[in-house]
């Protein structure tokens, strides 16, 4: 396979997650917007901003903070260029130029969800951003499902590579997001805008039912982080996430008989996330643990560019 | 006269590349009145390097570098036995026929001034190697001559507007103007071995023109030095343009910024940098 | 008006519409099919390609602009030994344009010989002098040509044009057979029509002929400006259905003189590259330096013997306009017998009594820039405007010697589906004709362009006009 190819299935895997998350991040906002008392749902605006990571460059469009405009800049703005809209236009692009390493079903989901948004200028109030949102997250699921009935290829491979690495990104950030998210004056942790704020979390990740189901106790912060950080049952862990890079990678050396610093380094991951308790990442700080993270999954980002000559 | 030619060129790129392939037209070869006794180019790292002729005759070398590279060095140092034949080149290995020179290019294009200058030169007058001598003094007349080169690429055109260029710049006037009064003419690229010049141009790789004349075949034209080619001359490549007989033309593959180039010369011998012997 | 006067494949004459006799059930199966039910085909074969994404982008518009070309429902139809007429020439044609290249990037015998003006050669912008003494390997410059025919009557065959850089449009030609298939299956019952679908095989064939060295399997690969390019579904359509790589310049790198392509698992030599790139874009180093399509090196690869290049750069000088005028003597000089199809009568305006005559009957000629294509800097003297007569008269009288001028030509005309029922419109046809060491292949087909527009002449796509299957029949009935 072509490294070019290889890195457009590559970037094809992130870009497809990255817009799905922004979409269930939208989503995730406008319940903590709408349970949280005014003014104090700006304070979910911002946080989307940050796990985002466009806080920085949102400062620089000179728009005001308001929720309308914040949600617009994450949906459909071109000059974001992790916006849902940027995402798609991208994914699209490299779909585009590796057409037939994908199957039809997979190339037809990504150009229906770009198709979708194209027209679209403008969000208008939470009912029609919910419906935009919801309607992106039935096309990434589309897009899931072409790539579940794709051949198991090196394709494949690379798809769900990017997508597994894209997934640790976001969800170590989505944590993060409570070392950053202030608790409004006189609010106490384990109040009800805390609970909020964790409901929250789980709510942008799916995990509600799936914490129900492994936790016998009510809402507990840390055993969030530990269902979200370490839990291999749930699929958008970094634990999870880390398997699966290994998983493909895997996949690919056993394809082309190669192995090398990628390898490597994703194995570690693995087996340090294995071998890592929830009360160690609190001992050592939530937040400098999720740190360490991001920078270990830039780490294999590069390793996987350079190992397969598309970096 | 026996030329020793030592010129280095160095390459330094702000930040390493992953590949440099590039194509040099640095060999000369012999012909009547040049005789080439030894010839070497040196690259100071690994680099695989190739030669073949081009459809010009021109030897020409591939040269190509595996990154990360943040500096090339090139040197080539020859041995050159020359004879004055008052510019006419002969038995040089071109196989194309001169009307193939007739043709405008990028920067050898005629417009009207350039049209005006060449019209009472015109190759069907009764003494066309007379035309072709005037020519050659009136664009040394009209064109001031700069000892360094031109940093940028500009037009026959712009330069003639301007007044004033380098010997690159005056043999690309030289070659607008000619073909424009008929006369088939070519880009020529070589050394000089100038022993009356100033210490930096004495050395410099020095360009000119050939244009070909009915009865006599190719001769060579110098408008920065009025002058035809003489036993101070060797001539090295050819082309429409100096695009085609350019001594390097490079690509290279990696972090995107600029190219520092340095042109360094340096001498076979410890008195100068580029010397003769008789 | 040319249409009163046009030859009609199917009907005969326009006027009459009873149908060639060889043809009649095609005729009646025009009549007896509701214009109704062929526009829902139509729409079906249309929204197939939509979907498919056989676009094509229109220089000037949009990316969102992407179209797809008309298809008309209505196929044309060549008889058996229609086809092998067209055939033979077709093979002494591209034969000649081949020892051609090879004599003019060589010894150049043809203009000792003086059968065509010197300046005309050496002063042209497509005969590239820093190519000159390449030998591709086995000696093939054009593998690839689509050789634009027109049709005035019955035995009556033109070439307008020789396509021997990049021609497109073969992948059309395959989609319309397939579409066809599936929508019209009762007119394959009714007449035997020779297959098309072993293009791509032969193709790969023809690629895999001309690799540098006897390698166990060459390899081969497309290499595409990439998919912002108008014919970029063809590209992928043909690497896939050739099963080689679709590479873009950044894929390829060459060293030591040999090209090399990047893959996940290091690199890999390539032997053949199928370029879909124009000459001027394809090494930095040898033509626009400043491109960013093509591969540093290339040409040194290339001019060392290390890779085949379909096709070979400089073959430009085989279709100019310009040189087309010469081309009966061309093949007369090369194959040593007459032209068997003969070119449309060409006035080259570079010479002062054709720009005369030209000038003088700009209202009956066509006039096309010699470095022109699709359409573009064309006039169409019966159909144009006073004004666009004398916009041209003034460009031809400033720049004679990039014009040339024919005589309009009464192209034939096949029914084809229009608002008002079915009607003739003029169309063209272009064969692919592949050239590998083992012989020249046709592929029983071609490219059908007609122009939708009542009375039109011009068929290109970027000017409106659409595209028909084109049957060849396997016997004669």
């Amino acid at each position: 396979m072509l490294s070019r190819t290889a890195g457009s299935l590559y970037w094809i895997g992130r870009y497809v997650e990255r817009a799905e998350f922004t979409a269930r991040l939208i989503e995730a906002t406008i319940r903590l917007d709408a349970l949280s008392p005014r003014p104090a749902g700006q304070g979910a605006w911002d946080s989307a901003l940050l796990v985002a990571a466009a806080d920085y460059d949102f400062g620089l469009t000179n728009e005001t903070r308001s929720p309308l405009n914040i949600s617009r800049y994450l949906t459909l703005s071109a000059s974001n260029p992790s916006s849902i809209r940027s995402c798609l236009d991208a994914a699209r692009s490299n779909a585009k130029s590796v057409r037939t390493a994908l199957s039809r079903d997979a190339w037809e989901a990504i150009n229906r969800a770009w198709l979708n948004l194209r027209g679209r200028a403008t969000t208008g109030g939470n009912q029609s951003t919910l419906s935009i949102v919801e309607a992106i997250r039935a096309e990434t699921r589309g897009f899931e499902g072409a790539l579940h009935r794709m051949l198991r290829n090196e394709a494949y491979a690379f798809i769900g590579l990017g997508a597994a690495i894209e997934r640790a990104d976001n969800t170590a950030r989505l944590i993060d997001v409570k070392y950053h998210l202030l608790l409004p004056d006189g609010e106490r942790v384990g109040g009800p805008i805390d609970r909020d704020q964790w409901t929250t979390i789980l709510h942008a990740v799916s995990a509600n039912t799936a914490y129900r189901w492994l936790y016998s106790e009510g809402l507990k912060p840390w055993l969030v982080a530990e269902l979200l950080c370490l839990r291999k049952e749930m699929p958008r862990s970094l634990a999870a996430s880390a398997e699966e890079v290994v998983m493909h990678l895997n996949a690919i050396g056993k394809r082309t008989g190669l192995q090398s610093e990628a390898d490597r380094i994703a194995r570690m991951r693995q087996s340090t996330i294995e071998r890592t308790s929830i009360d160690t990442i609190f001992s050592q700080g939530l937040h400098e643990w999720l740190s360490a993270t991001i920078a270990d999954n830039g780490r294999i980002h590069q390793a996987i560019g350079a190992q397969f000559r598309f970096g | 006269m026996r030329i020793l030619i030592s010129h280095r060129t160095e390459y330094r790129f702000t930040e390493p590349q992953a590949r440099v392939v590039q194509l040099l037209r640095m060999t000369p070869d012999s012909h009547l009145g040049q005789n080439i006794v030894d010839w070497r180019i040196e690259v100071d790292c690994d680099a695989r390097l190739k030669s073949r002729r081009d459809g010009f005759g021109n030897i020409v070398s591939m040269l190509y570098l595996e990154g990360p590279i943040e500096r090339i060095g090139l040197s080539v140092t020859g041995e050159v036995l020359t004879e004055d034949r008052a510019g006419v080149v002969n038995g040089a290995a071109n196989l194309l026929p001169a009307g193939v020179f007739l043709r405008p290019t990028e920067l050898t294009t005629a417009n009207a001034a350039i049209a005006t200058i060449g019209a009472p030169h015109g190759i069907n007058g009764s003494d066309p190697l007379g035309c072709a001598h005037s020519l050659c003094d009136e664009i040394h007349e009209r064109i001031a001559c700069t000892a360094d080169r031109s940093t940028d690429m500009r037009s026959a055109a712009e330069i003639l507007e301007a007044g004033a260029g380098c010997s690159m710049d005056m043999a690309h006037v030289l070659i607008a103007t000619a073909r424009a009064a008929g006369f088939p003419a070519r880009f020529v690229t070589g050394y000089l071995s100038d022993d009356d010049a100033a210490p930096q141009q004495r050395h410099a790789p020095h360009f000119w023109a050939e244009l070909h004349i009915p009865d006599y075949g190719w001769i060579g034209f110098d408008p920065a030095r009025e002058c035809c080619p003489d036993e101070h001359y060797v001539r090295v490549a050819i082309g429409l343009d100096y695009r085609d007989a350019a001594p390097i033309s490079g690509a290279r593959i990696g972090g995107g910024h600029e190219v520092l180039r340095v042109g360094v010369e340096v001498s076979a011998d410890a008195d100068g940098q580029l010397q003769t012997q008789n | 008006m040319a249409i009163e006067r046009a030859f009609d494949e199917i009907w005969g004459s326009s006027a009459t519409r009873e149908g060639r006799p060889e043809f009649a059930a095609l005729a009646d199966w025009i009549s007896s099919t509701p214009p109704a039910e062929l526009d829902r085909r139509q729409k079906a074969a249309e929204a197939a390609f939509r979907q498919l994404g056989i676009t094509f982008a229109v220089y000037g518009e949009e990316e969102s602009a992407e179209r797809i070309i008309p298809f008309d429902i209505v196929p044309r139809i060549f008889t058996k030994s229609e086809w092998s007429n067209l055939s033979e020439g077709l093979v002494q044609r591209v034969e000649a344009i081949n020892a051609f290249l090879a004599d003019i990037y060589g010894a150049r015998k043809i203009l000792k010989d003086k059968i065509i003006p010197e300046e005309l050669i050496l002063g042209n912008p497509q005969f590239r002098p820093m190519l000159d003494g390449a030998k591709p390997p086995h000696g093939i410059f054009a593998h690839i040509c689509g050789i634009d025919l027109v049709r005035t009557g019955p035995g009556e065959f033109w070439v307008l044009e020789d396509n021997a850089r990049t021609p497109s449009g073969v992948s059309y030609m395959l989609e319309n057979r397939e579409a066809m298939l599936r929508l019209c299956p009762e007119l394959f019952e009714m007449f035997p029509v020779q297959p098309i679908d072993s293009y791509p095989d032969s193709l790969l064939e023809t690629l895999q002929s001309v690799a540098p060295r006897p390698a166990g399997k060459p390899v081969c690969v497309l290499l595409t400006p990439g998919h912002f390019n108008s014919a970029f579904y063809e590209h992928s359509f043909l690497a896939d259905s050739m099963g080689i790589e679709l590479v873009e310049a950044a894929d390829l790198e060459v060293d030591d003189d040999m090209v090399w392509m990047r893959t996940i698992e290091g690199r890999v030599k390539v032997d053949v590259i199928y370029r879909r790139i124009d000459d001027d874009y394809i090494d930095p180093l040898v033509f626009k330096p400043d491109s960013l399509l093509g591969v540093p090196g290339l040409i040194a690869a290339y001019m060392a013997g290390n890779v085949a290049l379909v096709n070979a750069p400089g073959t430009g000088i085989a279709d100019d306009k310009a040189i087309y005028s010469y081309m009966p003597e061309i093949v007369k000089y090369y194959s040593g017998g007459e032209a068997k199809l003969p070119n449309v009568e060409t006035y080259r305006c570079r010479e002062a009594g054709a720009l005369q005559y030209t000038l003088d009957n700009l209202d009956k000629l066509v006039v096309k820039l010699v470095d022109g294509s699709g359409g573009y800097g064309m006039l169409v003297g019966p159909t144009a405007t006073k004004a666009q007569i004398e916009e041209f008269r003034a460009a031809l009288i400033k720049e004679p010697q990039r014009y040339i001028a024919q005589p309009t030509l009464a192209l034939s005309t096949v029914p084809t589906l229009t608002d008002s029922g079915v009607a003739p419109r003029h169309v063209d046809f272009r064969p692919f004709v592949l050239s590998g060491s083992k012989g020249v292949t046709i592929t029983p087909g071609g490219l059908t362009r007609v122009a939708l527009r009542e009375g039109s002449l011009v068929v290109n796509s970027s000017q409106g006009g659409g595209t028909k299957d084109s049957l060849i029949l396997a016997g004669d009935a």
